[in-house]
């Protein structure tokens, strides 16, 4: 699925990869690309509308601000395995190198969501957070699906 | 990719010559056309691969190669402990010891046809399928250690399998060497209640039909005859695997540098085999394997309960389940024959050719199974491991069709439900909760599978033995 969202921010999209699937935030902040980065991810999986019934909380650390996205994104992918949920709201505070985020969702319907792919982890390849030289952050990097 | 930057050694040999700080070449098999398409990152990533400490003769790659992580699908690296080699997660995978398993179910296609849209339902409700699907196997922790050291011998001894299956999967059904305590407890929350369920992305559970034999002797010794019924399952070690690939590269970054090693590419990430973080890793890696043999045995046991519902004689007797994302101890012709070494299996099957001591006596005399996953419209193949595959890729060969153009792209060429429509018009059913992930699957997203295959025959890797095609596609 292509560009969802007005530019010039925030907003997220998806990009080609050989097998598996690139995801692309962006935003006015570093903690707004990866937000945006999370719904690309849930992108990935789901067209359908998803309701904001339950909130979960992570935190993460890294030693630098990539990993630390990478990091984000795995966080995201364990809850949905394990609580068996899809996220289609996230907030994210960066305080250093310490993220706390929030996500909100509800539980996995295959009828509802019928989801195209269970992500197995986020990845290093593509991997990439900068910010550009009107000030806009983008954070990026390749899902294996 | 650009040819003139191989030397070319004969019609689907290709050679990187090793320079910078290449320690040993890169050997890509393919035909002209098939190397042509690959991507440039698989030559890119082969260097890199070849540039790492302990590398053994050369780095491998198969004819359904593509860009991976790190290591590229579709590649073979061997690394020699006592030389300061390497254990890499992503030459791995995420989806640990991801593999494929053949049953024979003793029918022919006619047995099937009449009653081939209800198999395809029953199959589709009682094996679970995609993200939110779970399992009626809820492991409680002493059973998850029980079998991630016992794998598909655990799901056996709990009724979920046959004793005369370990014969026929690799490591006769149980990886040594596993060690839970390296699993952290996270990866272990994640598998709680995911065995036997069959996954999403390229994974399937197949009904097919033998339509074409290309060796006699080597499909009667597997049992293969033309119009055939086989059940193929595709998948692997599910979230247990996917978080300690998560987790174990994460962990590596800093082990590569410490220990000295500069990554060309973080996906790279890599730790000495001879180190705490390496020795660590590895008994996480082969409680993955586990998790995946015994994964295997389930969903196999699964559909021999659903075939013994239509057809109470069918036995689905298992073939071979072989692996295809791996690293194994094995001894292979080196310098020094009688050292062992680290082969990694990223997207390759291991191809042992014929006389093996380690293949069952069934099957010595011709060589090991090789399955190929095709895509959902094109088929399957059946491969037997050849001679000369052990001085040519440390006896490995493809695994798939490999695939041509990504999931995003896939989207926008086809529909999901036109492809449904289009495959029952041509006798193929497929069951899927996802339209968009069928059109991500589409069979013309894929290599042809059969010029990879063939490649891989006229390299010398493995020979064909029998073409399948698809009767029923259970799609996470």
């Amino acid at each position: 699925m292509a560009v969802q969202s007005n530019t010039p921010a925030p907003g997220w999209e998806d990009f080609p990869h050989g097998a598996d699937v690139g995801i692309r935030g962006w935003g006015r902040t570093l903690e707004q690309s990866f937000e945006q980065a999370a719904l690309a991810l849930t992108g990935v999986l789901t067209d359908a509308d998803i309701e904001n019934r339950t909130s979960v909380e992570v935190e993460c650390d890294a030693p630098d601000v990539e990993v630390l996205f990478v990091e984000w994104l795995n966080a995201i992918i364990y809850e949905m395995a394990v609580r068996n949920m899809i996220f289609g709201a996230f907030k994210v505070t960066i305080n250093g190198l310490h993220l706390r985020g929030t996500m909100w969702g509800e539980p996995v319907d295959q009828t509802k969501h019928a989801p195209a792919c269970e992500p197995k982890g986020a990845t290093y390849t593509a991997l990439r957070v900068a910010q550009g030289a009107d000030g806009t952050w983008s954070a990026e990097c390749i899902i294996d699906v | 990719m650009d040819l003139s930057r191989f030397t070319r050694i004969d019609p689907t040999t290709w050679q990187i010559e090793p320079t910078g700080a290449m320690r040993v070449p890169g050997i890509i098999y393919a035909d002209e056309n098939l190397i042509r398409d690959m991507d440039e990152k698989v030559y890119e990533q082969t260097a890199n691969v070849a540039m790492l400490p302990g590398v053994v003769k050369a780095v491998y790659v198969m004819p359904d190669a593509h860009w991976g992580y790190g290591f590229p699908i579709g590649g073979v690296a061997a690394f020699d402990a006592d030389e300061g080699g390497v254990i890499s997660a992503g030459g791995v995978g995420f989806d640990v010891s991801c593999g494929v398993r053949t049953m024979l179910t003793g029918l022919k296609v006619a047995d099937i046809n009449p009653v081939q849209k209800e198999l395809a339902d029953s199959l589709y409700q009682q094996v679970p399928v995609g993200l939110g699907s779970k399992g009626a196997i809820v492991l409680d922790p002493q059973e998850m250690d029980a079998m991630l050291t016992g794998g598909a011998r655990w799901a056996i001894s709990r009724g979920w399998g046959e004793t005369r299956d370990l014969d026929r999967i690799e490591e006769h059904g149980q990886m040594a060497g596993a060690d839970p305590s390296c699993v952290s407890d996270r990866a272990k929350e994640r598998q709680r209640r995911e065995m036997g369920t069959l996954g999403s992305g390229n994974h399937y559970l197949e009904v097919q039909a033998v339509t074409e034999i290309f060796d006699q002797e080597a499909a009667g010794a597997y049992g293969l005859k033309p119009d055939d019924v086989v059940v193929t399952i595709h998948c692997g070690s599910r979230g247990l695997g996917h978080q300690i690939g998560t987790e174990y590269l994460r962990e590596m970054l800093p082990a590569a540098a410490a220990a000295g090693i500069a990554l060309p590419d973080r996906e790279l990430a890599c730790a000495p085999i001879n180190s705490e973080v390496g020795q660590r890793y590895l008994g996480a890696m082969r409680a993955a394997t586990n998790c995946a043999l015994a994964n295997r045995e389930i969903i196999g046991h699964y559909a021999r309960k659903i075939f013994g519902h239509f057809f109470p004689k069918a036995e689905l007797a298992l073939l071979f389940d072989v692996s295809h994302n791996t690293c194994k101890v094995e001894a292979h012709k080196t310098d020094d024959a009688s050292k062992p070494i680290y082969v990694h299996r990223k997207g390759a099957t291991r191809a042992f050719g014929p006389g093996h001591p380690d293949l069952p006596k069934a099957l010595r005399k011709v060589g090991q199974p090789v399955l190929i996953g095709g895509s959902m419209g094109t088929g399957s193949y059946v491969l037997a491991g050849a001679a000369g595959s052990e001085d040519l890729s440390f006896a490995s060969a493809c695994h798939g069709a490999g695939r041509a153009m990504s999931r995003h792209t896939a989207l926008r060429a086809w529909s999901g439900r036109q492809i449904i429509k289009d495959l029952a018009d041509r006798g193929i059913l497929i069951r899927s909760p996802s339209v968009r992930g069928v059109a991500e699957e589409a069979p013309g997203a894929y290599k042809d599978v059969g010029a990879v295959v063939m490649a891989a025959e006229e390299a010398g890797l493995a020979k064909r033995v029998a073409r399948l095609r698809p009767l029923v596609c259970i799609k996470g």
